[in-house]
């Protein structure tokens, strides 16, 4: 009884893997600038989300994507709502994606990832330059783009282990 | 045609409208959400701005406990790093500090001529109280270079104040809540600041870069600068006091500043006012 309570309790702590990592990405800026690597930096929510948006999307609440969009802007410094909608428009075309995909590929996967990241980030530059008067820097964006890409590939792999760790946890119940 | 053109429909509805499985909202719902903050924010709403201070006061607090581990390591790849590089620093701390003594006995000569002067020109030369504040998140943004400090409205720290780390310029008070505020720093590309470039006393305005440097910007005449010139703030705007070091000149309008502030721990925050006799 004891067994079966301690497996139930491992596999909701690995549902709630993403939102956690989500939340403590969000709240810490996880990218490494720290290291102060020329011109290096990343969107690792912008990741996360399309991923598990695209592969398990029950594991990711809208409701706490909005909020956790919220408490981006905040720690960030940016307009209350431009992290919610950009987050919120990435778990949108993750679903179309979703839609639209019979045979699912990382390569497809990755491609239309560049699209949406593209999109997603145009719209976020525009509302914060046209609408708030924002001063940004156009190539800090391209560049933080470019990486928040080709690190795509990284991470929906890893996340793609922490997926089966899941699914045999699940399993095993 | 037509089937396509239905299929990219129907899966566009299904994408945003309808609800998912273990969702509560719909897409469309929340983006309408985001869209109407947008919108009421940016017209200074007075509800929004209730609810942003509040958000602010818990996010802010909730982000420095879950950066602890993080700032651990940090400190930890900071210290190791310091480490290689402490004799060479301590020989030329070495002779600067050799070098700098001799200057002392001149300097405050000159400093009390100067606060003399001042008082007869009528310049901003009072302070108020300083306030000490500790650097509660300091997250190096690509976009945006920004600290929050745990001082607010609560220990009467106001818009605009100057920030200060030891004697040298860091920024300025862009945004109060209760218990923290948030600092712009110098380096911001959205930050400028009125300076003096000595010894030829030029006037301008200092400019971040969004990086780790500044720019000088809008001077009036074709200057010249040197290597090596020292940047001052220029007490025009009435926004500072003149005469506090923000940095050097590295080459051309290149401004490397005194203050490493990825290394900001503590801040010191000023007001500046006029002497009333």
């Amino acid at each position: 009884m004891s067994r079966l309570g301690k497996g139930r309790f491992l596999q909701k702590l690995l549902e709630l893997g993403p939102v956690l990592l989500l939340y403590i990405s969000v709240l810490n800026e996880f990218d490494f600038n720290y290291l102060n690597l020329a011109y290096f930096s990343f969107n690792f929510p912008f990741i996360l989300i399309f991923y598990w948006s695209l592969k398990k999307p029950e594991s990711l609440g809208y409701g706490l994507l909005f909020f956790a969009g919220i408490i981006n802007d905040v720690v960030v410094g940016f307009p209350i709502g431009v992290s919610s909608f950009a987050y919120l428009l990435i778990c949108g075309f993750a679903a179309y994606l979703r839609n639209i995909t019979l045979r699912p590929s990382i390569l497809k996967d990755w491609m239309f990832f560049l699209f949406t990241v593209l999109a997603v980030s145009s719209l976020s530059y525009s509302v914060l330059v046209l609408f708030f008067k924002f001063k940004l820097n156009y190539l800090d964006i391209i560049i933080n783009i470019i990486f928040t890409f080709c690190l795509y590939v990284i991470f929906a792999n890893i996340f793609q282990f922490y997926q089966k760790l899941i699914t045999s946890s699940e399993k095993n119940d | 045609m037509e089937a396509s053109r239905d299929d990219f429909v129907i899966a566009i509805r299904s994408a945003f409208i309808q609800r998912g499985n273990k969702q509560r909202f719909s897409l469309f719902f929340l983006l309408i959400l985001s869209i109407l903050l947008l919108v009421l924010g940016r017209f200074n709403f007075s509800a929004i701005n209730y609810i942003k201070i509040f958000v602010k006061e818990l996010v802010y607090r909730s982000s420095f406990i879950v950066s602890v581990p993080e700032n651990y390591l940090i400190n930890g790849y900071i210290d190791l790093k310091d480490h290689f590089i402490y004799y060479d620093h301590y020989q030329v701390l070495k002779k600067e500090n050799k070098e700098l003594k001799s200057n002392i006995e001149n300097n405050n000569y000159i400093v009390s001529e100067n606060e003399r002067l001042k008082k007869i020109i009528d310049d901003y030369i009072i302070v108020s109280d300083e306030i000490i504040a500790k650097v509660l998140i300091d997250k190096q943004s690509p976009f945006l270079r920004s600290i929050i400090i745990n001082k607010g409205s609560k220990d009467n720290i106001k818009l605009g104040m100057a920030v200060l780390d030891g004697e040298y310029l860091v920024g300025k008070i862009i945004e109060v809540n209760y218990t923290t505020a948030r600092v712009l720093l110098l380096s911001d590309l959205n930050s400028k600041i009125p300076v003096t470039i000595e010894p030829e006393g030029y006037q301008s305005i200092l400019s971040g870069t969004g990086k780790n440097d500044g720019v000088i910007q809008y001077s009036k005449e074709e200057i010249s600068l040197d290597a090596g010139n020292t940047v001052y703030t220029s007490g025009s705007g009435a926004i500072f006091k003149s005469g506090i070091p923000i940095g050097k000149i590295r080459e051309k309008i290149n401004v490397i500043y005194f203050s490493d502030f990825s290394q900001l721990r503590f801040v010191k925050i000023i007001a500046f006012q006029k002497e009333e006799d």
